[in-house]
């Protein structure tokens, strides 16, 4: 059973639900990832994740195009140890595949959401910089990172499967360093995060955090 | 095709007949008369295919241009038909009754255009746009670049250059491009 955080002071308000589904859902805030106290065990943890990417099945724009070949065997990702996985629960790596719209955001927050840590977030090509072609779009969103963290960019229209491998080697060596705090950024400024998130989905009526 | 046209001339009075294209001819109808028309074509002619049906934003002339793309497989022929409604009533006629498929456009013009359909299945529910609480975004006075700017925000740092002057500068300068 879901637990209710009973501290109201910290607890968010879900106020995107009715009243019936706000007993099924929890209102606890997100928790940061704390890293082990002993700093060979976090490496060893570190060089582990680096090692088993297991990448989102969801294309979320026309760059999604890109990973089909990288699974197969002209590019082979298999050999960094990246995956696809079909949920959001399996996975750790979601690669935004070029442009956001807005519909298409309420769906990535909803699944970046359910991703367990630790989980990483590449941002394929340059829409999600600075809106790339569609930077006048009345759908597109213009700076992805004002909604979720981003941990590596992959600039590009669109970046060959080439430049992803070496994107995904890059955030193998930011992993390893221990840099990627992307998902403990998102606890921090969670606030601010969901501020912008609903500035531009209006029909909010999901919970705020707890899938 | 001419005994066809002439036909729909004398009982439906269209005009503006143009043979656009080898195997595509346009006209303009009326709106009252454009159901029976449709009806008459699917029914009696073979013009059994719904291709698309789309919009026009004449905003000059204050008219939406309704457009239903018609294709006869026997013939391999197909007819645009151009339905000029207000801008001011945008209202239509809904033609689910005669092709199903055709609440899915409905719904889309409703939603890009503000178009409505009295009838149609599903035809207010949101389709692209969710929670859209502007003008609809086809429209041409809906300024899209504003609406952008200060829904999403720009990021500092982005340079466009004006297309033209720039493959006239620095792309072909042998070509009269000399100033710069």
């Amino acid at each position: 059973m879901f637990k209710k955080t009973l501290n109201t002071e910290d607890t968010l308000e879900n106020s995107g639900l009715t009243d019936e589904e706000q007993q099924l859902f929890s209102n606890a805030r997100p928790q940061a990832y704390e890293p082990y106290p002993i700093k060979a065990v976090e490496d060893f943890a570190n060089w582990a994740r680096a090692n088993s990417l297991w990448i989102l099945a969801f294309g979320t724009g026309c760059g999604a195009i890109e990973l089909r070949p990288l699974m197969t065997a002209r590019f082979d990702a298999n050999r960094f140890g990246v995956a696809g996985r079909p949920t959001p629960r399996q996975s750790s790596v979601f690669v935004i595949g070029g442009y956001a719209s807005v519909k298409t955001l309420k769906r990535i927050v909803r699944s970046y959401e359910q991703m367990q840590g630790p989980k990483f977030v590449i941002a394929l090509g340059i829409c999600p910089v600075n809106g790339g072609m569609y930077f006048d779009s009345y759908n597109t969103v213009n700076q992805f990172d004002q909604y979720l963290p981003v941990d590596l960019y992959i600039t590009g229209c669109m970046p060959r499967p080439e430049v992803l491998v070496a994107g995904i080697m890059e955030l193998q060596k930011k992993i390893k360093a221990g840099e990627c705090d992307g998902a403990n950024r998102y606890v921090e400024n969670f606030d601010w995060y969901k501020t912008n998130q609903k500035k531009v989905i209006k029909n909010w009526d999901m919970p705020d955090y707890n899938w | 095709m001419n005994d066809m046209l002439e036909r729909l001339q004398r009982d439906f009075n269209i005009s503006d007949i143009t043979e656009r294209k080898s195997r595509l001819t346009t006209f303009n109808v009326k709106k009252h008369s454009a159901e029976t028309l449709l009806r008459e074509l699917r029914d009696r002619e073979g013009y059994t295919h719904l291709n698309f049906m789309t919009c026009i934003d004449y905003i000059e002339d204050e008219i939406f241009t309704l457009v239903y793309m018609l294709h006869n497989y026997d013939k391999k022929y197909s007819l645009g038909i151009h339905v000029n409604i207000s801008r001011d009533n945008e209202e239509m006629i809904s033609i689910h009754t005669l092709w199903a498929q055709a609440w899915t456009y409905q719904r889309e013009l409703r939603e890009m255009y503000g178009i409505r359909f009295p009838g149609s299945p599903r035809v207010d529910e949101d389709f692209c746009l969710e929670g859209w609480d502007q003008i609809p975004p086809m429209r041409r006075e809906f300024d899209t670049k504003k609406f952008s700017e200060e829904r999403f925000g720009h990021r500092a740092g982005r340079q466009s250059e004006e297309p033209r002057q720039h493959m006239k500068v620095e792309i072909y300068p042998n070509r009269g491009g000399s100033e710069k």
